[in-house]
């Protein structure tokens, strides 16, 4: 393999790795706010226990979530040494801002964990803010660079040169705000979904434990409820996205709508593959002027095909597919939770049948593969360019890749994905929800 | 002042604190797997607690120092990234081990002491790798091929001035983080703690200072003009040294109470973290204007000016913001005594 190729490998490797920790590293802490406020309105322990166990599983992801990010921050200096020249002159700033992020996300978090018998209720609150708040913030100051490699804005480029350098207007580039808001509620929504999947799975489990059953419902409702909201806000926000892409980045709609020929009124094909051979999308179900619809509120929109670009600048035609999996799960949930809530208010007392909560299970898993598709999406339908029409691929790699590296690398990340499992789950089997409970129980009849 | 100079000090400040912070963070790992396994003494114990609130926020200057790079000097980005891919790769490999299989360790019970093992050892690795990083910047460790900068690995591997250099980042990071937790049990009441800490403070501070003249010695022929320039800054490491001299002997000195072993811990790391201050100043001194020897030179990488203002600004507001919090921080867990002194 050539070292671009094993550098392409091994940092989308990485950064699908590390997309999985640093989401739910984004939701979790945003979950546990929200029950430390419940706990303090409603007065209920039970949302108490809820924080501390969420806590305990953060405590451990985060293990994973921050070797993973500087993985991440380091290997972006290794393996695209082109690209961070351009960085360092260009972009540099919200990579530095996000550093406070860390700070604050770090400082709050050891506090809330090693500290939080110190700390009055109202002050645990407010540490708990912060970590949600430093969490949230990386999340969005990272985006920064990602959409400036998209849509790179603040500077001028002449013959190699970079000069004019604008740091403000470089990391508040035209898709800026519009991703920052989707990486942001799709972090949110992925976390309450994952929570919902526990509560789901222990629900099945829990029939003949009422007390338990009791806890794992107010849990499940709260993270549906929660999870729910946020993807509406994300499908929302995602059509905003798309519009966006049909101004500044056309050949990436086109390639993820499987669009040829350009057109006005142009069709939405929903599904199917995009065939690099006829250039069609075999199988998919065509809605027409959907498409122009969609990317300029009328049917009269024209929508550029692919034709209109030369053939080495095309995305590659998979992204097609990729784009289907994330707006196509984004969809499906939504309506997943509208029809539980209709199922609830129509079926009353008996609650939720058993086939909907083994349904339900799926949402986290879902979700986090929304995340993973929307990423490779957006990376890969940049393709042939790193940053877009400024610097390609091969132009930012490292010339010396080799294919040890990514074996040691996969390795690394499969060794700690099982490892990271067997801990929380010997860690929640060795301290069972009952015991929290009882404990509750004993100190509410002391007091 | 120039921004120049403005973002150079920043950087060497970053490096001092985090070779500091980090030796003091790596080091406990290992001192907390050296003693999980002895029961009678609180060596283990204390050096838990103080790393499971601190990791993530040491952690967190490795990644500054990292952006701190490629933000002020963007095109000595380009040849560290190339050169260092390999190092950086086994750096980050053990990096990523030590702080998952620490994390690991606080949470189960079952497997405890091989988890502690995995991370006290990979954690040991990586100040030693970091500071065998120094040598590749010096000369004579990169070659130019087709245009293309290229690390001459083989021969870095048979140098003895790579291996002085790791055994000075070693003995490092044990020197500095048992004169540390010398301190911390001190102000935890923990007597027999402090003694073992302080007994090995006492063997490992000579021994830093023979690798770093060992370091001296023993560099590159290609790296005589760091050499040189060392010899200019002897002011200043004589003063490293009388620093040393301070620090160490105040191990020895009558403690405060009468019912407290010898030394005063605390003077003892001031005067250490004073040495290190010195002696880190004066090789960035002796190393400028040079960051990679001889094709990256400082006044030629750093970055464009509106860039280094805004980085700069950013910086100062950001850490105005954050002031508060570090110190809320380090009174909750290194001054709190119902935190260091619970059972
Ligand atoms: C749970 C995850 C999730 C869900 C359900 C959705 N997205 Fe998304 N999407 C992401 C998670 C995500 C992401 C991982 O956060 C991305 C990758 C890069 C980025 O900025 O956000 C993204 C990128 C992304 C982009 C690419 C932006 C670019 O490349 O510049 C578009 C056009 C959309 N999304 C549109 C949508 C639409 C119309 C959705 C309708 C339901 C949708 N997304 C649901
Ligand atoms: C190129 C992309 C990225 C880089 C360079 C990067 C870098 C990092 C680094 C260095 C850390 C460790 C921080 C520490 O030491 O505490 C980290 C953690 C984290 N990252 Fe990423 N990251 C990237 C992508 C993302 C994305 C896309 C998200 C959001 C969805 C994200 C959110 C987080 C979060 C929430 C953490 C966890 C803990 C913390 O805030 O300290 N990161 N990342
Ligand atoms: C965190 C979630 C992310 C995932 C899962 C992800 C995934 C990927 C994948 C799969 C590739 C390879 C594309 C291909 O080979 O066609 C890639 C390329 C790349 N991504 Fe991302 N990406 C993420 C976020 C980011 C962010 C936030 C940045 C910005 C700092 C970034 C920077 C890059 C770079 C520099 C490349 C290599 C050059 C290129 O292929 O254009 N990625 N990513």
């Amino acid at each position: 393999m050539d070292s671009v190729i094993i550098s392409r490998s091994l940092f989308g490797s990485s950064l699908a790795f590390h997309i999985i920790f640093a989401t739910l590293g984004v939701g979790i802490p945003f979950m546990i706010l929200i029950v430390e406020i419940l706990r303090k309105i409603t007065g209920d322990e039970d949302y108490g226990v809820m924080a501390k166990r969420w806590t305990k599983g953060f405590a451990v992801l985060l293990g994973v979530a921050i070797p993973s990010g500087t993985i991440v921050g380091v290997q972006m200096n290794l393996l695209w040494p082109g690209f961070m020249e351009l960085v360092g002159q260009t972009i540099a700033l919200p990579f530095q801002i996000e550093i406070y992020a860390f700070f604050l996300e770090a400082i709050f978090m050891s506090i809330y964990v090693y500290a939080a018998d110190r700390l009055s209720p109202n002050i645990r609150i407010i540490t708990v803010f912060f970590v949600a708040l430093g969490a949230s913030a990386s999340a969005v100051l990272i985006t920064a660079a990602n959409t400036f490699m998209n849509t790179p804005a603040g500077f001028t480029y002449e013959n190699g040169e970079i000069i004019d350098v604008d740091p403000w207007a470089a990391f508040f580039n035209p898709s800026y705000v519009t991703s920052a808001i989707h990486v942001l509620l799709s972090a949110l929504m992925t976390g309450a979904f994952a929570i919902t999947s526990v509560a789901a799975y222990k629900l099945l489990k829990t029939r003949n434990k009422p007390r338990e059953a009791i806890f794992h419902h107010k849990a499940f409702i709260l993270s549906l409820i929660i999870g729910g909201i946020m993807s509406v806000g994300t499908a929302v926000n995602g059509h905003q996205a798309a519009q966006e892409l049909h101004q500044y980045q056309p050949e990436k709609l086109a390639a993820a709508e499987g669009l040829f020929e350009s057109q006005t009124n142009a069709p939405l094909v929903l599904g199917g593959f995009a065939d690099p051979k006829t250039h069609t999308v075999k199988y998919g179900i065509e809605i027409p002027g959907m498409l122009s619809l969609l990317a300029g509120n009328s049917f009269d929109e024209y929508v550029r095909g692919l034709y209109e670009f030369p053939e080495e600048n095309w995305p590659p035609l998979y992204t097609h597919t990729l784009f289907n999996i994330m707006v196509g799960i984004g969809t499906f949930l939504i309506f997943l939770v509208g029809f539980v809530f209709v199922v609830y208010f129509v079926r009353k007392k008996k609650g939720l049948p058993r086939w909907l909560f083994r349904l339900l299970v799926l949402v986290g898993p879902l979700s986090m593969l929304g995340i993973e598709a929307g990423w490779v999406f957006s990376c890969s339908g940049r393709q042939p360019w790193t940053v877009y029409h400024i610097q390609r691929v091969e132009d930012a790699a490292t010339a010396s890749a080799n294919t040890m590296l990514l074996v040691l690398f996969l390795s690394l990340y499969l060794l700690l994905a099982i490892i990271v499992v067997i801990v929380l789950l010997a860690y929640f089997k060795r301290k069972p929800l009952a015991n929290d409970l009882n404990n509750v129980k004993r100190k509410g009849l002391e007091t | 002042m120039t921004n120049t100079f403005i973002a150079t000090t920043l950087l060497w400040v970053f490096i001092y604190v985090y070779a500091i912070l980090g030796s003091i963070d790596f080091g406990a790992g290992f001192w907390a797997m050296v003693f999980e396994t002895r029961k009678k003494t609180k060596a283990g114990l204390l050096a838990n607690r103080f790393l499971s609130p601190s990791w993530e926020v040491t952690n967190v200057f490795l990644v500054l120092l990292v952006i701190s790079v490629f933000s002020f000097f963007p095109s000595a980005a380009y040849t560290l990234g190339t050169v260092l891919l390999i190092p950086g790769s086994l750096i980050l490999i053990f990096l990523t081990l030590r702080s998952a299989f620490m994390v690991f360790s606080f949470t189960t019970e079952s497997y405890r002491t091989t988890l502690k093992y995995i991370s006290g050892i990979s954690g040991l690795l990586v100040p030693a790798l970091l500071v065998s990083v120094l040598p590749i910047t010096s000369g004579g460790f990169i070659e130019i091929i087709n245009g293309q900068e290229q690390l001459l690995l083989g021969k870095l591997f048979r140098s003895p001035s790579e291996y002085t250099y790791l055994a000075f980042g070693l003995s490092s990071q044990l020197f500095l983080s048992a004169l540390f937790l010398s301190d911390y049990a001190r102000e935890a009441l923990e007597e027999a703690a402090y003694r073992t800490y302080r007994s090995l403070a006492i063997w490992l501070g000579p021994m830093t200072l023979a690798a770093a003249v060992l370091t001296v010695i023993f560099m590159e022929p290609e790296a005589q003009w760091l050499k040189v320039n060392i010899m200019e800054q002897r002011g200043w490491f004589s003063l490293s040294v009388a620093a040393f001299i301070i620090g160490y002997s105040a191990l020895w000195w009558p403690a405060k109470q009468k019912t407290h072993s010898k030394g005063r811990p605390r003077i003892a790391v001031l005067g250490i973290v004073a040495q290190y201050g010195l002696a880190t100043f004066a090789y960035a001194s002796a190393h400028w204007p040079y960051i990679v020897y001889p094709m990256i030179s400082i006044e030629e990488s750093i970055t464009n000016s509106p860039m280094l203002q805004a980085l700069l600004i950013s910086f100062i507001v950001g850490s105005l913001l954050l002031l508060p919090f570090f110190i809320y921080f380090w009174r909750l867990f290194m001054k709190d005594r119902s935190y260091l002194r619970q059972k």
